[in-house]
């Protein structure tokens, strides 16, 4: 019980110092929500500038729903991503890396603490790009399954945080540039997961890439939530297998990690600035 | 007998450094560094072992495998009986450490940090408020700074707040690495007397690295004296100092100790 009791309060050690550097940085926020809100304008004024580029009658609503479900959850996911895999460069960045890993507390309990925050906050971030975006096109989601949609948003982020805790040994292998090493694995991400197109767009080995990434099953799903109103029950044996891959990828993530931290500390990587 | 509070068994740590002559595309060079070489030593329960040497020397390699951020390549380290490496964790509840850098988050105030701080250990939260005043205010803080960030305070007072985050969790190993460096006389002597009343108080073990001499005679109950990795000396600072007595005409310090064992001065180390 008592161990139980110490792991939560380290836990929520995390929630609070990521909630105090947003309160800190506020200004950097902004700067990033801006960014976030105009890139997903920029990509869904694209959809509703289709009939004037091609020059025929397409059906315009539908295709800025279908961008706008692509660019808002990739905005989600990508929180998530980034929120985890910046758990280790925002301690080099502050210097406080050692101080942090020296603490009685688990890797386990340093994810969980960023895990549930990064989902609040990517949650309340999309939700407002959503409400701006959402006032700029007349979107109809009176067919749309939005129970379902939330459902396989959930299970998407299981694999999500796998995904950042493995982005997350860059900063600790590179000192220097292992930051920048996990904007890189992200753009990977968005380029093969059918973010702004269908994967069948891509060539035929890059789809076999497709095919090994969550985000690529989530937004799929999403689209058919949405777009074409696709019942929970369809969705099931999605969420399962996203859950079930989110498991293994969290599984692998933190091996990976353990095993990093540990020739971190053979090499002595865990210097505050490298 | 009782477990002493560490025990460190030829204690070995090389490090690989790039080396300066690479070639583009070339393998890259790797020198080795020692930083330190079969390091035994073993520091009593409730006593204030000091460790002094240069820049360089491997007081902070030592530091740091004693707070479980390095492995070592060679030897073992105990913490009261627990193994640095096989038992990490029973380690990391019972040391906590002050490092030369006070490492915070800069834009935080220093309450917002020990609070950060004291949620990792585990502490309740409102032992651990009154607890943060205590100290802060015995260590000299003003209260009005308590909630002012760490990057508008003066350098001695971020390092006042970096002791006070070692002490916060009451550890029973405290590994102080150089934490009077860069302050000013007075707060030196503020930390100075901390130290010592935390030792008078409460049941810890303090591990001392310095390159300050006065302040390890004035502080250590005993002192290794580490150059290039390997401890070349230890003893009572009067026994130290007895190393020396004859062959000088004044009473001896801890600096012509230094200089007889090593042949050289602590300060031509540092420019290095």
């Amino acid at each position: 019980m008592n161990t139980l009791v110490r792991e939560m309060r380290g836990a929520f050690a995390f929630i609070e110092r990521n909630i105090n550097l947003i309160k800190r940085y506020w200004g950097w926020e902004l700067v990033w929500l801006i960014y976030s809100l105009v890139n997903s304008l920029a990509v869904t004024y694209i959809g509703a500038g289709m009939e004037r580029i091609s020059g025929q009658a397409l059906d315009t609503q539908y295709i800025i729903t279908y961008l706008l479900v692509g660019t808002l959850i990739w905005s989600y996911l990508s929180v998530i991503f980034y929120s985890i895999s910046e758990m280790i460069a925002w301690e080099r960045w502050e210097g406080t890396i050692e101080y942090t890993f020296m603490a009685p507390v688990s890797r386990l309990t340093h994810l969980v603490g960023t895990t549930l925050f990064a989902i609040v906050y990517g949650v309340l971030r999309t939700l407002v790009i959503l409400l701006i975006v959402a006032s700029f096109f007349h979107l109809d989601l009176s067919g749309a399954n939005i129970p379902g949609a939330v459902l396989l948003l959930l299970a998407g982020s299981v694999s999500f945080v796998g995904l950042g805790i493995v982005a997350a040994v860059l900063p600790l292998l590179y000192p220097e540039r292992g930051a920048q090493m996990t904007n890189a694995a992200a753009a990977i991400l968005l380029l093969i997961s059918g973010v702004y197109y269908p994967v069948e767009t891509l060539p035929g080995w890059l789809q076999v890439i497709a095919a090994a990434s969550p985000a690529t099953y989530v937004i799929k799903g999403m689209r058919a939530c949405l777009l074409h109103g696709e019942s929970t029950r369809a969705l099931i044996s999605t969420v399962l297998f996203l859950i079930g891959a989110g498991i293994a990828v969290i599984a692998m993530g933190l091996l990976i990690f353990h095993r990093v931290e540990r020739y971190a500390k053979r090499a002595g990587r865990l210097k505050r600035s490298g | 007998m009782s477990t002493p509070a560490l025990e460190i068994r030829q204690v070995s740590k090389v490090f690989a450094k790039k080396g300066r002559d690479r070639a583009r595309f070339a393998r890259v060079k790797r020198e080795k560094v020692v930083a330190l070489a079969d390091v035994s030593l073993s520091v009593n329960r409730r006593e204030i072992f000091g460790v002094l040497g240069p820049n360089g020397s491997g007081k902070s390699t030592l530091i740091r495998l004693l707070s479980t951020l390095l492995i070592p390549d060679k030897g073992t380290i105990r913490v009261f009986g627990h193994d640095v490496e096989k038992e990490e964790f029973e380690v990391k509840r019972l040391i906590n450490r002050v490092s030369v850098d006070a490492a915070f988050f800069k834009k935080f105030s220093p309450l917002e940090n020990l609070t950060y701080a004291a949620r990792l250990y585990g502490m309740p939260m409102r032992e651990a408020r009154e607890k943060m005043r205590q100290i802060m205010l015995r260590l000299g803080l003003k209260e009005e700074t308590f909630n002012q960030p760490m990057e508008h305070m003066s350098r001695g007072m971020q390092q006042k707040v970096a002791v006070a985050r070692g002490f916060l969790t009451s550890p029973t190993l405290l590994l102080l690495d150089e934490p009077t460096t860069g302050l000013d006389p007075h707060s030196k002597r503020d930390v100075q007397g901390f130290v010592r009343q935390i030792r008078a108080e409460h049941d810890a073990t303090i591990l001392l690295t310095t390159h300050d001499m006065e302040e390890a005679d004035r502080l250590c109950d005993r002192i290794a004296i580490i150059d290039e990795g390997k401890i070349i000396a230890l003893d009572t600072p009067k026994g130290l100092k007895e190393l020396v007595s004859k062959r000088n005409e004044h009473e001896p310090t801890l600096e012509d100790v230094f200089i007889e064992l090593t042949g050289k001065k602590m300060e031509e180390k540092e420019v290095e």
